[in-house]
């Protein structure tokens, strides 16, 4: 993934959906109304997310055979860039919510399970902090990444569908799909997830490189 | 077979260990019974059942924490090394997981007679149903505990880690623990907690699937 033609394709996608999210036609629903734009901007932040994150659980787990610096700098990285991602994630939501449903922090099943899934990984950087080891570390937090991945699965995806939520596919609430995603909103909707995730693992790619070499020039 | 006997060995040894000294086993109860007893006084107005629940869980939860985290941070470099020699570390994980689930088990049965002795209206009205809870409670803080503290005690940071680490991973199933415990309170038909049943058995069997593939590399220094 070295090449550029990525990081483009990632920009322009961005930008594109910055500018026809805003402009383009979308449909009008009751209480929705203008705000289901911030479809665009709030869904693929979860999307990025999720990919990070799980290109750090496959550098934990590589880690933990190899037992190089590089994917244990890989994981800790690509948990950071996951992390900001998440919290946008949350912001947005909560803007959104404050419009809809009335307040920021509605009390959404989804919205606290987000939250804690971001404390997981909180937890995550701290573990690391606490040891000094450089070895030790890599291996510990690499455990705990790894032990912590299926629970935060547990959290977004299959505890959520449990209980009532006011996210749309939820405790009776029609999905997007079913009505309200046409097709106008699909041209942006998608190329809004790939760009996004793309300029996530734009990112990651910047820390990952910006760790490095401050490693080298801790070691010289 | 190898393995059985070795876990069949090691659970002996952790309840001898624990017979002699008796530590672990009344120091939590009597945290427990302090914890109860204090909640009792404090909330003495509050008459909502669905709160006394709640505050069964919670109390639940830190006890078992203070229990469980004993398992691993307790012991010395030394007796580690020892275990490291005899018994493959499978068995390790297993004994202690097994050894948590008996130690929980018992403290949270006592718990759960105090806390309906205390608060009289407490008493939920399908108290087998609350004791399944009670049971799948036990056995989740167990397997969730045991791999958290033994992740506590190889980062050599006692206490504090040991909670931020297991709250994001327990609240899940802490969830669906009083979601379970509160259809026993409100008297439902069993039909209606099979999902909350269900789920808590995948949650421990994708824990301890988690942790027998994670812990030897742990266990190894």
């Amino acid at each position: 993934m070295n090449k550029t033609w990525w990081k483009i394709l990632g920009s322009v996608l961005v930008i594109y959906t910055a500018i026809a999210g805003l402009l383009l036609g979308v449909p009008h629903l009751p209480i929705l109304n203008e705000t289901i734009r911030n479809l665009y901007f709030h869904v693929p932040m979860w999307f990025a997310m999720i990919v990070l994150f799980s290109i750090s659980v496959f550098y934990s787990v590589k880690s933990l055979s190899t037992k190089s610096e590089i994917d244990d700098i890989k994981a800790v990285e690509s948990v950071n860039a996951g992390i900001i991602f998440g919290i946008l994630g949350l912001i947005t939501g909560a803007i959104w919510a404050k419009f809809t449903w009335g307040q920021f922090w509605s009390f959404d099943p989804k919205q606290n399970f987000a939250a804690i899934s971001i404390l997981l990984y909180f937890a995550y950087l701290i573990l690391r902090n606490a040891i000094d080891e450089e070895q030790k570390r890599a291996k510990i937090s690499a455990i705990y990444n790894i032990f912590a991945f299926p629970m935060m699965v547990v959290l977004l995806f299959v505890l959520p569908r449990l209980k009532d939520s006011l996210h749309p596919g939820n405790g009776g609430n029609p999905g997007f799909n079913s009505y309200d995603l046409d097709s106008r909103m699909r041209m942006v909707f998608y190329p809004a997830c790939l760009g996004w995730i793309l300029i996530g693992y734009w990112v990651y790619t910047i820390r990952f490189r910006i760790r490095t070499i401050e490693n080298k020039q801790q070691h010289n | 077979m190898q393995l059985a006997k070795e876990v069949k060995y090691l659970i002996h040894k952790e309840v001898l260990l624990e017979w002699r000294s008796k530590y672990t086993i009344n120091g939590v109860l009597l945290y427990v019974i302090s914890t109860i007893f204090t909640c009792y006084l404090s909330f003495v107005s509050l008459g909502d059942k669905l709160t006394w629940n709640a505050l069964f869980w919670i109390i639940m939860l830190f006890a078992s924490i203070n229990g469980v985290s004993k398992s691993f941070l307790q012991e010395t470099k030394g007796q580690q090394l020892y275990s490291y020699v005899l018994a493959s570390p499978a068995a390790v994980l297993i004994s202690k997981t097994v050894y948590n689930m008996l130690l929980m088990l018992v403290l949270t049965t006592i718990a759960l007679g105090f806390y309906t002795l205390v608060f009289d209206s407490f008493t939920p009205p399908d108290l087998l149903l609350y004791y399944v809870a009670v049971v799948l409670g036990s056995i989740s803080f167990s397997t969730v505990f045991t791999m958290v503290s033994a992740i506590a005690s190889k980062a050599g940071n006692g206490g504090m880690l040991m909670a931020i680490l297991s709250f994001p991973i327990i609240i899940p199933v802490l969830i669906l623990l009083i979601k379970l415990a509160k259809n026993a309170v409100d008297g439902l038909p069993w039909e209606n907690s099979y999902d909350e049943i269900t789920m808590l058995l995948v949650v421990n069997v994708l824990v301890v699937a988690t942790s027998l593939l994670l812990f030897p590399y742990l266990w190894r220094d």
